[in-house]
Formats: structure tokens, sequence, C-alpha cells
């Protein structure tokens, strides 16, 4: 009898919660659908709706999940811990790589069959190719600056005792966007043109008229405007590279150092026989993780060339291709294409995970 | 300790020449931002004409006079001055007739007019302002001289806007993921499910796909569901894009937490949320601290992201700054303050939480 009662009670506040919830998802959407009052407002009203409706979701499944018989919530209530997560995965990730897959394999629109003539551009294509060249350049120069800089400033950060000033330095640009980047050294490269009255305000052609060359406009040379671009990633990641291997420098046993230095090795002998072999696993991880990047890199050559000038790569054709030309087949060619140069790394993470027996 | 790994103490050849290499390569690091920050202070006119170093105390040549001189004098051919002799073209150039004085003829042949110039140090009182911040922040009509001192009229950028967008864009974006892989991690950690394991090995998978492979496909989602251009569509796209990572780095640290704690609060008869907000949660802040930031930058400073889901509405700081190169590409005074303006939020996370911030790269360098 108190049983019953009991659960009716239950019901009750569950059906009251339920129905609070869904009253403050569905406003708070429909009061920012039509606000039209101070902006700082709608701002605060949006970061509180939003976070607020994800808490409450999981306050109110779980309510609803903890009200049902033992043996049914035992099954419920991990879905409701895990399947929020599983859903976006699904929907933002898994599913859309499939449909990209049949949509690489369609038309311009994506309603008739194309056959390989996606695949076809994008292996063949002049333009496509000069993306694959750059992008290899920016894999092969852009990761080979980052890795080799970041290694000799931790090398030699390590013996400095202002150490902590410089890497924070060198760190610092980590924080900024590739679009602020791309504005700071549009600056540093700006030209003023030729002309009798005219004064550089970029310090690339400062500098070049200083020692006695002529100013130039940098973006427009061809093939070295490639470099000039590389050299915003290297600037922006080296500070990733620089930490990450300092702190693999760090965990060298200091016995050993000491001991190569006992046996009278020289700084240089012990940079390339102790410290490079023990830390090859840190110089892998972080080659890996900035080619990667320098694979799928977009920014910095949207904002600074708009792939233009023979500065052309991959990911910016692959936007180019869905939004400038509206052929959603070809992108998606160039989307799978992007997969594919990814997918040794893909793989290896999975078959290091195997190992790792992380479930117990 | 310290010592021994320098191979020579502090003070050697060796250090010396160690800090001073470390040196340049942070001056020649800081110097771009740097610039970009002195720029966005200065005169608009000033900017168009002068490089951002000459704020800086540094000789100069100064007018200091000027000279009419005889109307007799032939100007074809070399002709002398103050003891120099050269022809006309050069004199319009300028020639330094003593160490620290330059003569330069004015305009053309018939002002016969020469200016004086001498070597002064300038600079101690730059000329500095505050009116690009006011100019770019705002959305009307804004007026700046342009490199003859001419007043121009243009409209603003609302990079205000911009701003507070890329506050309703990010916070959420940040803090959804979290709560959203803190349980689902939980869950893979510490509880039974069917396809528990191959879930997580999908997760792991997706590690290091590329944002590409999902942009047109969610497009099409949201185009259907009305969403594009709304900070809802932002969210999603975020939350999804970022789950893997969050699931992955939250996973290795919530298992880690020692089965004893959880079973003296299962045998109190605590339920699983309770368990998860009371104890988990708290155990994990490092954790979860590491994997905001990280997330918190990738937001602010994403541009690829918004680009395609926000197109011209409600833009964010670096849609509006890439917009604005687009439009105002040698408006010096207003792309530095735009692009100072969108760093300054970023760089303040980032020094105050630096130590998080390394460790989150530490265990997230499987990402891509």
């Amino acid at each position: 009898m108190n049983d019953g009662k009991n659960r009716a009670w239950t019901l009750a506040r569950l059906a009251l919660t339920l129905a609070l919830a869904v009253g403050f998802l569905w406003g708070g959407y429909a009061l920012l659908r039509s606000y039209q009052g101070s902006k700082l407002l709608l701002t605060l009203i949006a970061v509180c709706w939003g976070v607020g409706s994800v808490a409450l979701l999981y306050f109110v499944l779980n309510e609803a999940a903890e009200a049902l018989p033992r043996k049914a919530k035992a099954l419920v209530l991990p879905l409701v811990f895990a399947g929020p997560a599983l859903v976006l995965l699904f929907w933002f990730l898994v599913f859309p790589t499939l449909r990209t897959l049949v949509l690489s394999f369609m038309d311009a629109t994506g309603t008739g069959f194309a056959g390989l003539d996606n695949f076809k551009f994008a292996f063949t294509d002049p333009v496509m190719r000069e993306g694959f060249l750059n992008n290899l350049l920016w894999l092969v120069a852009g990761t080979g600056a980052t890795v080799g800089l970041g290694l000799l400033i931790a090398v030699l950060a390590d013996r400095s005792p202002f150490e902590n000033v410089f890497k924070a330095l060198i760190f610092m640009p980590m924080a900024i966007s590739f679009v602020g980047a791309s504005v700071i050294w549009k600056f540093m490269y700006a030209y003023k043109g030729e002309g009798t009255n005219v004064t550089d305000i970029g310090l690339l052609n400062a500098v070049v008229v200083a020692f006695g060359g002529q100013a130039q406009a940098w973006l427009l040379l061809p093939f070295w405007n490639n470099f000039l671009l590389i050299l915003i990633m290297v600037w922006l990641q080296t500070g990733y590279a620089m930490v990450i291997l300092s702190s693999a420098i760090k965990g060298i046993p200091s016995e050993l150092l000491e001991a190569a230095r006992v046996d009278g090795a020289n700084e240089i002998q012990i940079f390339s026989k102790v410290i490079v072999p023990s830390i090859v696993g840190s110089i892998v991880t972080v080659s890996t993780t900035i080619m990667i990047f320098s694979l799928k890199l977009f920014d910095i050559v949207r904002v600074m060339t708009g792939g233009n000038y023979g500065t052309n790569v991959i990911a910016n054709e692959f936007y180019m291709q869905q939004f400038t030309y509206g052929n959603s087949g070809r992108a998606s060619a160039i989307a799978i294409v992007l997969l594919l140069a990814i997918f040794p790394v893909l793989a290896y993470n999975l078959k290091q995970f195997s190992e790792r027996k992380a479930f117990r | 300790m310290k010592a021994i790994r320098q191979g020579g103490g502090p003070g050697t050849a060796a250090t010396v020449l160690v800090t001073v290499i470390l040196a340049f390569i942070a001056l020649a690091w800081t110097l771009p931002s740097f610039g970009v920050l002195v720029t966005s202070f200065r005169d608009s006119k000033d900017i168009f004409t002068s490089g951002w170093w000459t704020v800086f105390p540094h000789e100069a040549w100064m007018k200091t006079g000027e000279i009419a001189v005889d109307p007799s004098l032939d100007l074809d051919g070399e002709f002398e001055m103050e003891g120099s002799r050269a022809d006309f073209p050069t004199w319009r150039t300028g020639v330094e007739t003593k160490p620290g004085r330059l003569l330069k003829w004015y305009g053309n042949k018939r002002t016969r007019k020469v200016e004086i110039f001498e070597k002064r140090w300038k600079g101690f009182a730059a000329n500095l302002t505050l009116e690009n911040y006011a100019n770019v922040l705002a959305a009307g009509e804004i007026k700046y001289k342009d490199a003859n001192g001419d007043v121009i009229s243009r409209q603003g950028n609302n990079f205000a806007d911009a701003v507070l967008n890329s506050l309703a864009v990010a916070i959420p974006a940040t803090v959804i993921p979290i709560l959203i892989a803190a349980f689902a991690a939980y869950a893979f950690a510490w509880m039974e499910f069917p396809g528990r394991k191959i879930t997580f090995i999908i997760v792991v998978g997706l590690l290091v796909v590329p944002l590409q492979i999902a942009l047109i496909p969610v497009l099409r989602d949201f185009m259907k569901l009305n969403l594009n251009g709304t900070y809802l569509a932002m969210w999603l796209a975020h939350t999804g894009f970022g789950l893997p990572l969050a699931i992955y780095l939250l996973f290795n640290y919530i298992s880690q937490i020692p089965r004893e704690l959880l079973e003296s609060a299962f045998l109190d008869g605590a339920t699983p949320f309770v368990i998860f907000t009371r104890l988990i949660l708290r155990l994990s802040v490092p954790a979860l601290a590491s994997f905001a930031i990280f997330q918190f930058l990738w937001v602010w400073n994403d541009y690829l992201v918004a680009l395609i889901f926000l197109g011209d509405k409600n833009r964010v700081v670096t849609s509006a700054l890439a917009a604005m190169v687009g439009e105002k590409g040698q408006d010096w005074h207003l792309l530095t303050s735009g692009a100072f303006l969108s760093m300054i939020l970023p760089l303040a996370v980032f020094f105050a939480l630096q130590r998080f911030f390394v460790r989150g790269l530490m265990a997230g360098s499987v990402k891509g």
C-alpha cells in the first residue's frame, strides 16, 4: 500500500521535473530566437541557457532512470551517462564520415551518381596537384623547421639560468589564433609599393632596405611565398614542440648525462648519442601531430592569400569547391583524400590503444 | 643537479653563449606581436607614413629651416650649394652637405626653395592614442585620418559584437563537451554495458579524423533544422568535434581513480549520479581544467567552423578579423587593434593557467 503511494509520488515528481525541463529548454530557445534587446544580456542568457540545458538534461534523465525497477535501471543507467555523448559522436563524426564517402561518388549537387570522376579530379587536376605539392612543402619544411627549432630551444633552455622566461615568450604564440597570427605576419610582410616618398611600414622590407636590398611584395613572390606562410605555422607551433621535447629531456636521468661526460663525450656527442635517442618517442609524437596539422591547414592560406599566387593547399581547395563552386562531390572527395592521408596515424593509434589494455 | 645537467656552471662562457642565442630567438619570436601591439596604439596617419619602430627614440632627419635660392643660380647641369656640387635631380632627393646636415630641393625648379634637415633624436613623445580601439569596436560610422591627413569616414566593423558572440559561443562550447564527456568517461570506466569496448575504440579512432570529413553533411543537417547562424549550431558542432579528445583524456583520468574510493560510496547507498557529481567531478578537477583550457582556446581561435556554420551572421572575433583583412586590408590601425582585441582573452587564460594547459598538451598530443 505504502509502496504504491511512494510510486505515485515518484511519478508525479518526475512528471513535474520533466515539464519544467521542457519548459526551460523550449522557453529559452524561443526567447533567444526572438530576442531583440541588448547584446550583452543576450550573451548572458545564451550562456546560461546552453550550459543549464545540458545539466538539466542529465538530471532529468537520471531521475527517470532511477524511477525504473531495479533490473531495467541497471540497463538504462549506462545509457543515460554515455548516451548523449554517443548520439553526438555518431551525429557529428561517424555518420558524416560515411555520408561524405557516399557524396564523394555523387555529382556536384549530391543527387546523381558520378562514379570515380571526383577522385579523378582530386588526383589529376592541376589545381589539386599544386595543392598536393604545397602540402608536401608544408609537411616537410613546416614540420622539419618546427621540430628542429623546438628541439634546439629545448636543449639550449635546459642549460640557461633564464629558462622559464625564454620558454614562456616562445610558447606565447600558441594562444594566438591562426587568423590573428596571419594579421601579425601580414603586417611584417607589408609592402607599400615603389616611389620616391614611400617609407616601408613592414618590418621585413625595412630590414631588407636597411641592408641595401630592394623592397618586395613578398606574398606575390612565386614559390618562396609558400615559405613565408609556413614561417607563420613555425612561429605558432615551435612552442608546442619545445614544451613537449623539453619535458622529455628533463626526464633523462642525470646519471646518464654525467656518465657520458665522465667518459669524455663533448656536448655535441651527448646531444646526438644520449639526448636524441632517449627522446625519440617524443620527437615522433610531436612530428606526427604537426604533420597532421599541416595536412589540414586552412586558416593561414585563406587569410593571407586566399590560395592565390601559387599557395593553394588541399584544405583550401576543399573550402573553395564546396562554398565557391558549390561542388559537394569534389569537396567530399578531397575530404576523403585527407582522411586517407591521416589513416596511418589513425591505425597506429588504434594499435597502441589495443595493446594498452585500458579496460579491466 | 642543475650544474651537472649544464655541463659547466652558470657564468661560464658556454652558459653565456647559450643565453645570448636564446635571447636572440625569444626576441625574434616576440617582435612580430610587439609590433602589432605598438601599432594598435598609434595615430592612423602615423601608421600610414612610418614604421612602428619609429615610436622609439632614434636619430632622424628633421626639417629645421628653409633657404630661398638666389634667382640667378643656373639650375642646368651641376650647381653648388653650401660647398657641395650636384645636378638638380640629386638635389631633389637630398644631399648631405655636412655630416648631420641635409639639403633637399622642394618641389620643381620654379619654387627656388631648399629645405634644411638636421639629424636629431626624436620619438620621446610618440603620438599614442586609444582611438583605433574605439573605432574598431564601433558599429556605426567611424572617422580617421589617411596618409595625407585627410579625414576618411567608413562603416565600423562592430568588434564589440564579435567579442560578445565569441563569448556566447566559446563558454558553452567549452562547458558542454566537458560535462557530456565526463559523464561518458565515467560510464566507460566504471559501468558495464554491451558494446562498451567497441564504442570506446571508435572514440580513439575519431581522435585524428580531420574536421573537413564532417563539415558538408553536418551543414546539410543544420540547413534542414534551420540552425545555421545560431549559437546552438556552434555549440553542437564544437561539442561533437571536441568529444573524442575530451572523452579520451577524461577516461584516462577517471579510470585511474582507486576502486576502493568508489566502492565505499556505493556501500553507503549513493546512486551513480550522486557519486559522479559529488566524487568524480571533484577528483577530476585537474583533468577537467586541462581540457577546458584546451577547448576554450581551440573554440575561441577557431575560424573554419565559424566560417561555415555562422557565416556572416553573429560573426565571432576570428571571422570578423578575417573579414576585415578582406575589406580593409591596408587599414592597419583597425587590423592591429582588432587582432590585439582577439588575442587578449586567450593570452590571459593562457598565462594564468599555463600549468594546466601544458598538462593537457602532453596528455592530448595524439590529437591532430
